[in-house]
This record gives structure tokens, sequence and C-alpha cells, in this order.
């Protein structure tokens, strides 16, 4: 088995399929090496990181397909999918073989695949736009926390600047330990070191939330059961609209204490 | 903020469920001069609620006093309920610190009718333009126009907010005159053609200015009551379809009635609301907006109700056995499309792949194609199926109700003794 180790970043597997194509050689297995621990892998190539071969390859991908199906390759990575990156060797591979263009070919297994990997990304982050619920600190920033099944974060900040440009924010994904801070001007990435948020239910303590929090999300809480046609309640339905790995984080679901 | 906002949020956002619209889309509003809010295009919902009815609006009245006396209406005259009122400061208030929490998408904002329709509505502007000026906001704002109310006040009413609508209620004028003594088609139709003409003034204005602001710039909806009274599929869809044709509408809803007031012996006595009528009415709205079928192909005179058992989609295809099977490797998309068990995404798929090679069964169902139901309507390279002409319609019919999920029965005793003279 051929094994070969990278370092999770984009840019480290963009690197990885440089050095496919300049040994000739493709991996049977793709590692993520996150932590940069030793390769537990004996017989294992080590990627090393190097910005202008990923360039080289990004700049390629883009002559041979389209703006969007780069994104959709690009969404793919973000899924963290077991094996995904093996799969988009695959893709990249049949894009940079085939004479003509083939980004349209669904009926190909790889390029349908791809697809359906970012609808499921997208989706993804989409309900985080959806879901986020902001509570107001005493020093006037608002935070949010969730723990998307995808590492779909970067995908997201772009939106939060636009809309909420006046505000100060926090953004944090508790599952892979990183957020973003929003300043009025630009946002940067960064990781709590200490316990400052509840891990289960992603709130901040009642000492720093701001004074009228607790009244806000009492009446968004009530506001939420107001809307409700009881004639017309469908558990179903609504578990599959709002499905419940979301719940620990969203007010109106959160019991009252 | 004090306390006592709960108890009338409650009351009025409890008595604004009942209207359906909850889009928010259609609108691309930026956000300015580092304001607070902008406006997605194809709208974000940020939550559902046990009913499964998405919440991306806050919607609420700004009071439940009603001058009016409508059988259908929860907040009519008659009915004995706690009446509450919030200002335009508490409204402007809970909108923008919902949405600094990101809790909603904007606001929709409908009420009762107090002292004048006009009175009503330049309340309701006010809350839309303080949003707009005093806070810097760029978010989504749904206001809904009262009947009656004078064209400059909509006008004034439509530079602020980005959807306009005024519901029609019940699809034919006699019936609503019946039950809504104070209503009648003349103050639903002369503001919803003010805000047609001010959209199409705005369209032909931005083109010689492009700073002009924006007049509603996600359109105008309605609504109709389905059930209350024995109007035909027919009739609402022709009136749906006239609405999105010469009012360009952008959306009609559809409310399947819910017996609110029980004892209005106007009203059909009915125990649950008929929701699946409801769902093949929105299944045929979108056939008719996204799949360019015609109003008579989907009800006409001879059918003139949907058939609740299967979707309008499959339905036409039983109808009309002749144009089938389709031949998917050389089928036209408007074809394509046709077929049950195929939808936009798909057939998009199986246009933008086959010019690479021809598709098969296996392929097509990893498109997503529903091969269950589309297998007796196609041919695709080695597929061999019998089809429908093969079966024969009514027996595929049988076949295919076989392998839908057990639905719900409702019942639906239909309407009072009254009504079918009417």
């Amino acid at each position: 088995m051929n094994t070969w180790i990278y370092d999770n970043s984009f840019e480290g597997f963009l690197t990885l399929v440089f050095n496919c194509y300049e040994l000739n050689i493709f991996p049977d297995i793709i590692k993520g090496n996150r932590n940069n621990q030793p390769s537990i892998f004996p017989e294992s190539y080590e990627v090393i990181t190097d910005e202008t071969k990923a360039k080289r390859v990004w700049n390629g991908l883009h002559k041979k397909i389209s703006n969007s199906s780069c994104q959709l390759l690009y969404h793919a990575f973000l899924s963290e999918i077991c094996d995904v990156e093996l799969m988009i060797l695959h893709y990249i591979r049949e894009v940079f073989e085939s004479p003509i263009n083939i980004e349209l070919n669904f009926g190909n297994h790889y390029i349908l695949e791809m697809l359906k990997m970012d609808k499921k990304v997208t989706r993804e982050a989409q309900r985080v736009l959806m879901f986020t619920r902001f509570q107001k600190t005493t020093d006037e920033i608002y935070y949010a926390s969730f723990d998307p099944k995808y590492n779909v974060l970067p995908l997201t900040i772009n939106h939060f600047e636009n809309r909420f440009a006046d505000q100060k924010w926090i953004v944090y994904d508790t599952r892979r330990n990183y957020g973003f801070y929003y300043d009025l001007i630009n946002s940067t990435e960064f990781r709590f070191t200490e316990n400052t948020i509840n891990r289960n239910t992603g709130t901040i303590d009642k000492s720093m939330m701001a004074e009228d929090e607790q009244l806000f999300q009492e009446l968004w809480k009530s506001y939420f059961k107001s809307m409700c046609i009881k004639e017309r309640i469908n558990p179903k339905l609504h578990m599959q609209l709002l499905p419940k790995r979301f719940w620990k984080y969203l007010t109106e679901k959160q019991n009252n204490e | 903020m004090k306390e006592e906002v709960i108890k009338k949020l409650e009351i009025l956002a409890g008595a604004a469920k009942y209207d359906v619209s909850c889009s928010s889309s259609g609108s691309n509003r930026s956000n300015t001069n580092k304001g607070i809010g902008n406006a997605a295009y194809c709208g974000i919902c940020h939550s559902f609620t046990e009913d499964g009815r998405c919440v991306s609006l806050l919607k609420v009245m700004m009071t439940n006093y009603c001058m009016y006396d409508c059988a259908y209406c929860a907040n009519r005259k008659s009915n004995d309920i706690e009446r509450t009122a919030l200002s335009v400061d508490e409204l402007t208030e809970l909108t923008i610190s919902f949405y600094r929490r990101n809790y909603i998408e904007g606001l929709f904002l409908s009420s009762g009718v107090v002292k004048s329709p006009d009175h009503t509505m330049s309340l309701m502007t006010r809350v839309a333009k303080n949003l707009r000026t005093l806070h810097n906001y760029n978010g989504y704002i749904h206001l809904k126009s009262i009947p009656g109310a004078s064209p400059e006040l909509i006008r004034q009413a439509g530079l602020y907010a980005d959807r306009l609508s005024v519901n029609i209620e019940i699809p034919t004028e006699a019936n609503l005159k019946l039950l809504a003594p104070e209503k009648d088609y003349t103050s639903i139709y002369t503001p919803m053609n003010s805000i047609h003409q001010g959209i199409l003034e705005n369209k032909e204005d931005t083109k010689k200015i492009r700073s002009i602001p924006k007049f509603v710039p996600a359109g105008q909806s309605t609504q109709l009551i389905i059930g209350a009274t024995p109007d035909t599929d027919n009739h609402i869809l022709s009136l749906a379809s006239n609405l999105y044709q010469h009012q360009q509408l952008k959306r009609v809803y559809y409310s399947g009635y819910i017996p609110i007031n029980t004892n209005d012996s106007r009203l059909p006595a009915i125990i649950t609301p008929p929701l699946v009528r409801e769902n093949r009415l929105y299944q045929s709205d979108w056939l008719i907006r996204f799949y360019s079928f015609k109003v008579d192909e989907i009800v006409n005179e001879k059918h003139p109700n949907l058939d609740l058992d299967i979707d309008p989609k499959l339905s036409y295809a039983l109808r009309n056995p002749w144009m089938f099977p389709i031949d998917i490797n050389k089928a036209p998309y408007e074809l394509i499309l046709r077929v049950p068990g195929i939808g936009v995404n798909s057939a998009r798929l199986i246009i933008a792949s086959r010019q690479f090679g021809k598709i098969n069964s296996y392929q097509l169902q990893k498109m997503g194609v529903v091969m269950k139901r589309a297998r007796y309507f196609i041919t695709c390279n080695e597929l061999s199926s019998p089809t429908v002409n093969e079966i024969k319609p009514e027996n595929l019919k049988l076949l295919l109700m076989k392998q839908l999920p057990k639905a719900k029965k409702v019942k639906y005793p239909g309407q009072l003794k009254l009504f079918d003279v009417a």
C-alpha cells in the first residue's frame, strides 16, 4: 500500500497532487496529519506543503474547468468525509487527462459524486447561516457557537461580515475548536484557550450576558411557541427540517432553567 | 424593552400565524454604510415551528383590534379575545434585536384595521420607514397592505418594504362578500393594481437613473383560503395563474381553511383542515411556475378538482398516456420535465450529460430520478419496463398508489348545504 500523508490543509492537498504528477506515482491511501504528530505509517511518503506548487495545480485546474467546478472541488474537500481526498484526486485526474472539458458529464461516477458532496457541504453551510443564534455579552460582542458536520465555517464568514457589519461578533466551531472574531473591520481566525464557553450548550455564562439578553431569549422562545398552529402539528416534518443535532445551540429549543 | 412585551408579542404573533406567507426571498438589498443587515436573494429560513412551517420573518400584527368582522378571521370584531397593540418603537426594537441575534431574516407586519384603513396603513409604514432611515436597517420587510388604504399610502409603503401583499382570501367575490361584509374585490384589486403599476414604473425609472430608490423589489404576493367556500381547484388555479401573468405576482399562497370560529353558520363544518388538497395546490402551482404547465393541463371543466390520491404531474401523465414513453437520450428539456419522477435538477443533469454519451437507467437513478415512477414513462438505452400504455393508465395508478407511503386519510366532508346553492 502506497500511503501519502499531508497536513490537512487545502494547499497541502494541492501540493500532494503536484507531487503525484511530478513523480508519476499515485497514492492508494491519503491520510491527514492534523496535529503534526510523527507519522505512524511506516511505509509512507510525507508531503511538504508548498504554496507555489499548490498554486500551479489550482491554476491548472482553472484552465481545464470552470470556476464553479473548482469551487465544488474545494467544498468537497471541506466535507472531511473519509477518503474524500482520493475521490478528489480521481476527479482531478479525469479532468486533466481528458482532451475536452468533462465537468458536465454527470454520467461519470466521480463527477456526479463531486456534485453530490458539494450539495451536502453547501447545505450544511446554509444550515449554519440559518441556525446560528447570537448571544449578546456585557462587552457588546455577539457570540455564537455550533458544531457542523462538515468544516463549513470558512464558507459562512463572508455572509456574517456582510450582514452584521455594525456589531462585533464571534462565531465558533466547537467540534474543530476554532472560530472567527469580527472587530467591525476585519474578521480573524482564533482559538479559545480557556473554558469560557459551555461546550454542551454553547451558552455563555450568565455573568457575561448583556442585561437584556435573557429577556430577548424569552421573547424569542415565546414567539416561537405562539407561531405554531396546533391543528397542523407534524413532528416528523419538524424533525426533518430542524434536525435534532442542531437543537442544543438553538435558543428556541432550550429548556428554561 | 420591558417584560410586558412578552405578553403582547404572544398575543400578536398568535394572531398573525394564520397568514401563511413566509418567504423572505426575491430581494437583494445590500448592506450600506456599515449598517445592519442585508437581504439574501434566495431567502433564508431561521427556524421551523412544530407544525413544520418555516420561520424566517418576525411575523406579527401591529394590533389585533379590528373594525371588520370577517367570518374566517380569528381577530374579527365579534370575537371575544384579548386585544393589544405594539407601538412603532416596540416593533422596531423587537425587529432589530431579533435580527442582531440572527433569529430572523426580517419583519412581516400585518394589522387589524383600526380607526380607518389609511390610519392603520400609515402606522405600519412608519415602522418600515423608521427601520430604514433611523436604524440603517437593510434586512427584509414585508408589509401587508390594508384593504381600502389609499394608493398614495401604498406607494409610500412600497419605498421602504421589500414585498407588499394584499390578501384575496376568498376566490370569488360573491363568497367574499358573504363572509367578509366590509370587503369587496375593489378594495383588494385597487391596491394590488397600484403596487403593480408602481413596480412597472420603478423598472422604467431605474433604466434612466440608476440610483433611484427601489420600489417593492421582491414584488407582491397574496393568499387564498382553501376549503372555506365551494370554489373548485380549477377556479382557484385559474385565478392564481391569471395573477402570475397579469399582475406579475411573485407568489400565491394557499391556506387550508382552519375552523377558528366554529359557531358561524356561514362556514363549513370541518374537523381537520384540508391539508392534502392544500399540498396538491402547491404542487400544481409549482408545475405552472417551474415546469411550464398550463392550468387547463392540470385542471379543466372535465376535471375541475385535483386528484387527492396522486400528485398532479402523475395525474396529468396518466390522463395523457399518448405522449409517452419519452426517449431520455433525445427528448427536449420541456418534455423530460413532464415525466413523473423527474424534477428540474435531474432533468438538467440529463441534458448536460447526454452530449458525452448515452445515459442508462443506472445513471438516471444516481442522478436522482425516481425510477419507481419514471420507468413506465421513458425509454433509455437498455431499460426494458412495460410502458404506461401497455399496463393501462388505470392499472398503473393502482400499482403506483400501492407503492406510495400510506397517506393519512383526511376527512373532508365537504361544504354545508348553503354553499351548494351559492
